[in-house]
């Protein structure tokens, strides 16, 4: 035998120095996009439970109740993008893939803006209720990208509705809003999370929400166009009224306004200390 | 293979990620700064209760106080599961009050966590239990002279050491002559269908009951990989008689240098200082 061949098959025989292979979980596909962890249908199904239960236990579990719309979405994000994809507005939003957060969106010249545009409503509505969009959790369990980008979108535009239907952030007022997304947009963590949320609330609030939100969420999300589609970031100056002429909508029973959060506070705090000093 | 562990080659492993040597502290740090306020609820959900098992078998081999009160040294032993099961045991069964466990950690937030737990227990506030922060590659000569302890004891702790044979050293150091050495560690499971299952529970569940109750699936992938990487029986019990501890002999069992719990799942060496 040719001494080449004889040092590849001793080559091929030799102990590997290395470990040999890691041992891993079974699971055949590799990550998508950046924070993307792919999940087997075993996993998939262990998290969607997990997270349920766990959202129900403590619904200020944010990255929980992102699980759970995200392991249970199965075909409705397929649909909410070829929604998007028959509208002109949609396809623009799927071709820029616009984010919001502090960083992509500027706040400042939002507040500078006329009383009675959508820019000025936002602002005023963030700093009312003492949120920030840059809690938002972002996506991790949803193989296609693209779909995962739907999955950003919907999450990122969640505070956009508590704005144009005018309802402010408590247990009720976003029981009534999932109500009025499982109408509109029809995820499944819409319903799950109108399900099981008002077992949280007490009687009195749940009459309420079953006798006046309820009604409301129903009929106006049907009605109106799938706010997915919307571009929201191009309507700044829009004047909300029109707007919500335009996209079908009305706002929402009255509802009470609870003290603001301390989650803007906090967020703009570290920023600050993250800063460096100039 | 060995001198990879005892003379560094600049990098060492963080589960299955190769990082400098001088990171790995502060990065296991940061794992159980963030682990240590669930560790409890944790261990109870990834082992399924069976952890408990595990420390009672190891604790009562041991049988801390049967020849008189003893002095103890738990290393990694943050939260206080087998400080407290020691002083039980030889309370229990020897109406030993007596024996003391000096109960060492690297991590604050572990200490905090075992102080706390303690306030629960009879031991708080006497000569029994004391807490000290400390690193068990480097334990302080003053607060741990050589030949103090009869019993030294380290539980899930020692595969988050950058150096196994700096603390099996320490260990022989302040360990008295005819002191033992015990540690209960996850080994490797030698049953290859136990193996393949073990497998994927440790690298499907665990990571998502780390991201359900904790909201940290890092820290558990780091603890799942982290336990891949550490020697296997035969080796480790190597290492101990490295150290200049006298072992059973290389098999597993009675008179064995270690013994196997739940097929290799978990496995406690010993050894004793001569």
């Amino acid at each position: 035998m040719s001494k080449a061949l004889t040092s590849a098959i001793r080559a091929s025989c030799r102990k590997p120095t290395l470990l040999p292979a890691f041992p891993r979980r079974t699971v055949t596909t590799k990550p998508a996009y950046e924070g993307h962890i792919p999940l087997n249908v075993f996993e998939n199904a262990f998290l969607a439970v997990g997270s349920a239960v766990m959202s129900l236990a403590d619904p200020r579990r944010g990255d929980m109740i992102a699980a759970l719309g995200e392991t249970t979405a199965g075909p409705a994000l397929p649909r909410l993008r070829d929604l998007m994809l028959e509208s002109a507005e949609g396809r623009q939003i799927l071709k820029d893939r616009p984010r919001v957060n502090t960083h992509t969106v500027d706040m400042t010249a939002l507040a500078r803006l006329p009383e009675g545009t959508f820019g000025h409503a936002y602002v005023t509505w963030l700093e009312r209720c003492g949120v920030t969009p840059d809690t938002r959790e972002p996506v991790h369990y949803i193989a296609d990208p693209e779909l995962a980008y739907v999955m950003q979108r919907y999450r990122e535009c969640h505070d956009f509705y508590h704005c144009i239907t005018h309802l402010p952030v408590s247990v009720s007022s976003e029981l009534a809003l999932k109500f009025f997304e499982f109408a509109n947009l029809g995820l499944p963590v819409a319903a799950i999370s109108a399900a099981f949320g008002p077992l949280r609330l007490s009687w009195p609030q749940r009459r309420r929400l079953v006798t006046e939100y309820v009604p409301w969420a129903l009929r106006c999300g049907a009605s109106c166009r799938s706010l997915i589609t919307v571009y929201w970031e191009k309507r700044w100056e829009q004047d909300v009224g029109e707007m919500k002429r335009e996209l079908g909508l009305w706002d929402a029973p009255e509802a009470k306004w609870p003290k603001p959060l301390k989650e803007a506070k906090a967020a703009a705090e570290r920023r600050a200390a993250a800063a460096p000093v100039v | 293979m060995f001198a990879e562990y005892l003379h560094g080659t600049g990098t060492t492993h963080f589960g299955f990620k190769t990082v400098p040597e001088t990171s790995k502290e502060s990065l296991v740090k940061d794992v159980f700064d963030s682990v240590a306020s669930k560790y409890d609820i944790m261990n109870d959900a990834m082992s399924l209760g069976v952890h408990r098992l595990w420390k009672d078998d190891y604790v009562s081999s041991q049988k801390p106080g049967r020849r008189g009160p003893m002095k103890c040294i738990d290393v990694a032993g943050g939260t206080g599961d087998i400080a407290l099961r020691i002083l039980d045991y030889a309370r229990e069964k020897y109406a030993d009050r007596e024996t003391s466990v000096s109960v060492v950690d690297i991590n604050r937030q572990m200490l905090n966590e075992g102080e706390r737990r303690f306030k629960k227990t009879m031991y708080h506030n006497t000569p029994q239990v004391s807490f000290h922060e400390g690193n068990a590659q480097a334990l302080s000569k003053e607060e741990f002279p050589d030949n103090t302890f009869d019993l030294y004891t380290i539980a899930f702790g020692i595969r988050n050491c950058t150096s196994i044979p700096m603390v099996l050293q320490e260990a022989y150091r302040v360990l008295k002559p005819g002191g033992t050495f015990a540690c209960l560690e996850f080994s490797k499971v030698t049953n290859p269908l136990l193996g393949s299952f073990y497998d994927q529970y440790s690298f499907s569940v665990i990571p998502l009951l780390g991201t359900i109750l904790a909201g940290d699936r890092e820290s558990y992938q780091y603890l799942v990989e982290s336990i891949r990487r550490f020697p296997s029986q035969p080796d480790f019990a190597k290492m101990i008689q490295d150290a200049g501890f006298s072992t059973g002999g290389m098999f597993e069992g009675r008179g064995g240098a270690w013994r196997d719990l739940w097929g290799g799942v978990a496995s406690i060496h010993t050894g004793v200082k001569v």
